[in-house]
């Protein structure tokens, strides 16, 4: 049986495809203005890119904040129990889950067959989330895919306190009219954005094995910090960006 | 000039009001099945109109000792059951930002925010609250009333009375039930002063006794959706609840549970349940989320969950357990004293604990509220003691009672969507 599962993200948009539990394929669009629209374009470029028809998929389910705006596919489900279902596709080792998204980052605790156990996400702010790591790199003039290696090239991370995503950015402005090094700043912006997300795993109960998914899992700066952190190993993989999208095509086969 | 205007305009309007008040009054008692709304109709009327009938309004707080105000023939207004029908109409965000322009902080209780602006603009649902005589404020449930009373003391230029009751970390001593004691006996010098008159002890007590009778019933229809499926969820306790706040004392509020009572009963012995389909059963924590009660009990519905019970309408009947029917005065202190908001954390989670247990929930929705401090304090503890004790898992929505600012549709219905998955899945 051939599934597909689509992620309609703030900022980005997912698509994979599943034959039998196998992942044929997996894109990742834009998500632009229109969220039906991108939901539409990604699956449909998958779909030719696998040389698969329409009718050759038996199920589609969509997930992310966009997920109720797509009007073809046979179920919404939420990003929690996707990215649960997800990980635990991938790694079925896997017990927590953080994934930091565009607008939103949360902690999933899941149990020894994949099913949510508790899960918590980040209040309505976007400290904490991809959108943050967005706007600083922007008063950085830093392209966001190099930020992950800079980081790691800090001597001393600086400190960076505030909880608002705007005044942060001032924070940050002052450092660099102050004279700081570029990898101290992004690396105390990632601790930042760590001391966060760790809050909210040490709420829920995050154990290990603790894998980490979402655009954000592929920025290695975060990733150690939140390790150093939470005093736990991260394993990411390589399909962690579309792991919401794989979870919801698995869940595609289970669905009656 | 103008001043003397608006005055003579206000007494004409006052003295209409009267009448129509009146005339409402004698048609609601022949009513046979009375309204809520036309009860607090003719309650708002009469306290509007209150300087013609020659009777005192006093404002006091949700929690505060209100049988001595009735004994004494006062009107009792509620700014707190005003902050929520200000909520319910969508008018609090408007009224939040004239406080705040007043120099008012967005951290204060919504509630207090809306209602100081109120009383300076005479907005809102219902064109402002009558003018007080006295104030009543009583700090059982926060310690924002203080403040808040202070500042309408000021502004009405009128007396305040505060009744103190220490917080119950674990337990009641002795030396508290004697302090609060005896400030009931200030508080009755308080009110026999700002009335002229003395206070009539026995009809202190008979009023105790209605409001008692009140509180039975009100706990017997709350009690009513043990049965599945649930007669009534907790979003029509929200509605239901406006007389136990407001007029608990009164014959016409014991009239009205004892009718709603039937009512539900009669619908347990049909079968019939307050959503189409009650598949899961949940406890809601914390004031309601007013401006979007109807937003909430249809996303829950749609997940064929009901919420049986909550924490927060039974508040007004949860201390009765304190109280002595034969020594109602005495007995106000303990009772007043150990109500839900002024108890240590592990002494909520026991009765979470036991509402959990005699409504059979599989699951706990709170409303982390923005204003609501002492409500929202603890909330994250009382969820793992359940989780622990039950393994019964709470969903956390971040909101405010009033302020429509605070609240993000989209985020929460992921979070319900999200809980609500959750709960199907470990059911299976
Ligand atoms: S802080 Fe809470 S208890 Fe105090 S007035 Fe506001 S809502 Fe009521």
């Amino acid at each position: 049986m051939i599934t597909a599962g689509i992620d309609i993200g703030s900022i980005s948009t997912k698509a994979a495809v599943l034959s039998d539990g196998k992942l044929l394929g997996t894109r990742v669009i834009f998500t632009g203005y229109h969220a039906e629209a991108a939901g539409r374009t990604v699956f449909e470029e998958l779909l030719t890119e696998l040389g698969l028809e329409r009718s050759a998929i038996r199920r589609v389910i969509s997930t992310g904040y966009g997920r109720n705006s797509v009007k073809f596919v046979d179920k919404a489900v939420t990003e929690i129990t996707c990215h649960g279902v997800g990980a635990f596709y991938l790694d079925p080792g896997a017990r927590s889950i953080i994934d930091i998204g565009g607008q939103d980052s949360k902690v999933i605790v899941i149990d020894e067959k994949g099913k949510v156990k508790n899960f918590a996400m980040n209040d309505k702010c976007a400290a904490g989330t991809g959108r943050f790591l967005e706007v600083m790199a922007r008063a950085l003039e830093v392209d966001l895919g190099v930020f992950g290696n800079l980081s790691l090239k800090a001597g001393s991370p600086s400190r960076i306190s505030s909880l608002c995503t705007v005044f942060a950015e001032s924070e940050v402005i002052s450092l660099i009219s102050g004279g700081e090094h570029r990898e101290n700043i992004i690396a105390g912006i990632h601790e930042s954005i760590a001391a966060r997300v760790a809050a909210m795993a040490n709420r829920v109960g995050v154990v290990p094995p603790l894998v980490m998914t979402g655009g954000v899992a592929k920025n290695m700066g975060v990733v150690k910090a939140l390790e150093k952190k939470l005093e736990m190993t991260i394993r990411v993989s390589e399909y962690a960006q579309v792991n919401g999208a794989i979870g919801a095509a698995v869940l595609g086969m289970s669905m009656k | 000039m103008a001043e003397k205007k608006t005055e003579s305009m206000n007494l004409v309007q006052e003295i209409f009001l009267y009448f129509l008040a009146g005339i409402r009054r004698t048609l609601l008692r022949f009513k046979k099945r009375k309204k809520i709304k036309e009860i607090l109709t003719v309650y708002y009327m009469e306290a509007k109109s209150a300087r013609i009938s020659g009777r005192k309004v006093a404002w006091i707080t949700s929690g505060g000792p209100v049988e001595p105000l009735i004994a004494m023939d006062v009107i009792p207004v509620y700014p707190e059951n005003h902050g929520a029908m200000i909520g319910a109409s969508k008018m609090g965000t408007d009224l939040c930002e004239t406080s705040e322009s007043m120099g008012y902080s967005t951290d204060l209780c919504s509630y207090a925010r809306s209602d100081i602006a109120c009383a300076t603009v005479n907005g809102g649902p219902i064109g402002g609250l009558p003018r007080p005589d006295m104030l009543v404020c009583c700090n059982n449930i926060c310690g924002t009333v203080l403040k808040w009373y202070e500042v309408q003391a000021r502004y009405f230029n009128v007396p305040l009375f505060i009744f103190d009751t220490p917080f119950c970390h674990t337990g009641f001593s002795e030396e508290v039930r004697r302090y609060v004691r005896r400030q009931l006996d200030e508080y009755v010098l308080f009110l026999e002063e700002a009335c002229g008159k003395k206070m009539d002890h026995e009809r202190l007590s008979n009023v105790g006794k209605l409001s008692l009778e009140a509180q039975r019933l009100w706990q017997a229809v709350l009690d009513t959706t043990v049965n599945r499926p649930a007669p009534m969820s907790a979003f029509d306790a929200f509605y239901h609840l406006a007389l136990i706040v407001t007029l608990r004392e009164t014959r016409e509020a014991v009239d009205y549970y004892s009718r709603l009572l039937e009512r539900m009963n009669d619908r347990v012995a049909r079968g019939i349940g307050a959503i189409p389909d009650e598949k899961h059963r949940l406890l809601w924590d914390n004031i309601p989320i007013w401006h979007r009660t109807r937003w909430l009990s249809e996303k829950f519905a749609s997940h064929n969950a009901c919420l049986v019970a909550d924490t927060y309408t039974s508040a007004w009947c949860g201390s009765m357990k304190y109280i002595d029917e034969n020594n109602f005065f005495d007995s106000m202190a303990e009772a007043y004293t150990r109500i839900y908001l002024n108890i240590g954390v592990d002494e909520m989670a026991r009765m979470v604990l036991a509402m959990v247990d005699k409504y059979n929930v599989d699951g706990i929705v709170m409303h982390s509220n923005r204003s609501c401090k002492p409500y929202s304090l603890g909330q994250y503890d009382i969820a793992k003691i359940v989780e622990k004790e039950r393994g019964i898992p709470s969903l956390i929505i971040e909101a405010d009672m009033v302020d429509e600012r605070s609240f993000s549709e989209s985020q929460v219905a992921t979070r319900i969507d999200a809980f609500m998955e959750m709960i199907k899945a470990m059911r299976q």
